[in-house]
């Protein structure tokens, strides 16, 4: 919209504040809890400043050096844990999906729409509709409290090849042929020339499945028994007791804010090469 | 060393009764050094045939022969040839100059080496400032000419080219045409050219082939393609505005066509069913008795010269008039008389060409 009218922009700058404040206040309640004593928040009514227990809170949230009712494994491992499982998803899915959509564009071999489509009809099975076959396959496998039993079943993905042969067909053929001519080999045209033009598209997609791979809650629930191997979003959840147990509040925020960060990060970071891989494809 | 020799070359899509065949046999003789432009509408396979040559299409049968090895089953890299595309197919993430160096590169060619041929290209190119460009921060003709140095720097028995000029504007396509005429002066390569446009191809052209519906209709300098036309096909496409040809019947020194009754200044080369093929600007208009009536439709005035279009009989005909001359008006009839040297002559039932008697040539003065 181009007009310009005083009381237009007032009300839409109240809407996108009021936007704001609806997604940035519990954040920002997180935070202050995560800054007090377990007794402080409890207390009605609950702080709304900020408090002096930051460094320890953290400190022991990371450590595991002061349980609550629930678990007290340390945060800082359950944080490692995350980051080795969504890296891995995260490159895992990239690197899979280029190397098929490369295949499915780029080679005749036969039975080629039939992967293809044996690819694309997955989209409609995501890991929830395929849950026991794939625990079983999993457990048989004795993989159930490893990394490759966290991050293996996650990393094919349908949704990333399927974007990556939409970009690969709008490569003019042309420069295959080019490439050719240049006496570049099929894997020397997909290192020096595929890979490059899709590095927009990869980082966009970095983001998702990094942030896809850290949030993962479900299937790890299942395939992680152990406290040494939960990742962080699960440790969130076992160091609440049910019931009326005396949880350590301020821990558990402390952990939900630690949970926050390296996703916040990567879009951050990212944010760039993410909105440029959205809307641009650079040809 | 960098002749190419095409024999019997066969094109089909698909196999068995389905097969779509695009190209039947076509053979030619390139030598080395030699600029050859294939021209032709579109449609008719002469890009595909300059792609089996390149090795990027496969030869159905038929032998091609690229500085005395044969390479049907050679792939594009080991065929000693260098391609430019129409639409460039430059990478588009690299400078200019690893655009151009990629091949050698790949080539293993030493670094060194490398340089100095780049560098040199860039020269003949006038490139050096753009080195360090994305081919995005570059016009068309830029571009056009990046393309060219990646198939100068290989130095490649034969160069080929899918349609070069076609994506630039029509000022910058005349003054590319010059720069790829001058290239090939200084660097002596066997270039096969292919165009759509004729103008490109008389211009450029050592020889030329002239292509229709995947089959060869004449192979000649573009002197000959323009003057001794071998079909009707050729006589058609070559030359703007178009030859006229009039289908008819010949007896002596009379040709039929559509009732009218034509006078020939010397007897047709035979009697019975030919094409008689006339250029606009070998007929001028005369008093309408011993002339060839033209009932005139349309005039176009193109600057120096005037375009009057009219029927002859049932054919549409066209005239070439000097503007500096009286003109007819629309609906007029007026008698034209056609250079009795310059009337070309065709079969109509092969539409090959018709020799014309010798003695109606040398007796034109």
């Amino acid at each position: 919209m181009v007009e310009r009218r005083p009381l237009l922009t007032f009300l839409t700058h109240t809407v996108l504040l009021i936007g704001v404040a609806i997604v940035a206040f519990p954040v920002y309640l997180t935070f202050v809890a995560s800054t007090h004593t377990a007794q402080d928040i409890v207390q009605a009514p609950m702080p709304i400043v900020p408090g002096d227990q930051f460094v320890h809170n953290y400190v022991a949230a990371l450590t595991g050096s002061e349980k609550g009712a629930g678990s007290g494994a340390p945060v800082g491992r359950m944080m490692w844990v995350s980051l080795v499982s969504a890296l891995v998803i995260a490159i895992g899915k990239i690197a899979i999906s280029l190397l098929s959509a490369f295949a499915i564009v780029y080679f005749r071999f036969p039975f080629r729409m039939f992967f293809f489509w044996a690819i694309f009809i997955t989209l409609m099975l995501p890991v929830e509709v395929r849950i026991f076959p794939t625990y079983k396959v999993i457990s048989d496998l004795h993989m159930l409290n490893t990394y490759a039993g966290l991050t293996i079943p996650l990393i094919a993905s349908a949704t990333a090849t399927f974007l990556f042969r939409q970009f690969f067909l709008t490569v003019p053929d042309e420069l295959a042929e080019a490439a050719r001519v240049d006496g570049a080999g099929p894997m020397r045209f997909f290192k020096d020339v595929l890979v490059p033009l899709s590095a927009t598209s990869i980082a966009a997609l970095f983001v998702i499945q990094f942030i896809y791979g850290w949030n993962q809650y479900l299937w790890p629930l299942l395939v992680t028994t152990e406290e040494s191997m939960y990742p962080v979003v699960i440790g969130i959840k076992r160091m609440i007791a049910g019931g009326d147990a005396q949880n350590a509040w301020n821990l558990v925020m402390a952990t939900a804010i630690l949970a926050m960060l390296p996703p916040a990060l990567v879009v951050v970071l990212m944010q760039k090469w993410f909105v440029k891989g959205l809307v641009d494809t650079e040809k | 060393m960098g002749a190419i020799s095409l024999r019997n070359i066969v094109k089909r899509y698909g196999t068995g009764p389905k097969a779509n065949q695009v190209i039947h046999g076509v053979g030619a003789e390139i030598a080395d050094g030699e600029f050859v432009v294939i021209v032709g509408p579109s449609g008719c396979g002469k890009s595909t045939l300059l792609r089996m040559v390149a090795g990027l299409e496969e030869i159905s049968a038929g032998e091609i022969w690229i500085a005395g090895v044969k390479v049907n089953d050679k792939e594009p890299s080991e065929r000693d040839i260098a391609m430019v595309f129409q639409n460039y197919a430059l990478y588009p993430h690299m400078t200019v100059f690893d655009n151009m160096a990629y091949g050698l590169r790949i080539a293993k060619v030493p670094m060194s080496e490398i340089r100095t041929r780049v560098d040199q290209a860039a020269k003949i190119l006038e490139l050096g400032p753009f080195l360090a460009r994305k081919p995005r921060e570059l016009s068309g003709g830029q571009r056009q000419r990046v393309a060219m140095g990646r198939a100068i720097v290989r130095k490649p028995a034969v160069f080929l080219f899918d349609e070069p000029l076609s994506n630039l504007d029509a000022k910058l396509r005349a003054q590319t045409r010059l720069e790829i005429q001058k290239l090939h002066g200084e660097l002596r390569t066997t270039s096969l050219f292919v165009t759509h446009d004729q103008v490109e191809a008389m211009t450029l052209a050592e020889r030329m082939v002239v292509m229709n519906a995947g089959r060869i209709e004449q192979i000649g300098t573009p002197d000959e393609v323009y003057h001794r036309p071998a079909t009707t096909f050729v006589a058609g496409f070559i030359g703007s505005p178009p030859m006229n040809l009039v289908l008819g019947e010949a007896k002596g020194a009379s040709f039929q066509t559509g009732g009218q009754h034509l006078p020939l200044a010397a007897p047709a080369p035979r009697d019975g069913a030919l094409v008689l093929g006339v250029r606009p600007e070998h007929v001028e208009i005369v008093e309408q008795a011993p002339g060839w009536p033209l009932r005139v439709q349309a005039i176009e005035m193109l600057g120096a010269e005037r375009l009057i279009y009219g029927t002859l009989g049932e054919t549409l005909f066209t005239v070439r008039l000097d503007a500096t001359l009286a003109h007819p008006k629309i609906g007029d009839v007026v008698g034209l008389r056609a250079d009795p040297a310059h009337l070309h002559w065709f079969d109509a039932a092969t539409s090959a060409r018709v020799e014309a008697r010798p003695v109606a040539t040398t007796a034109a003065p």
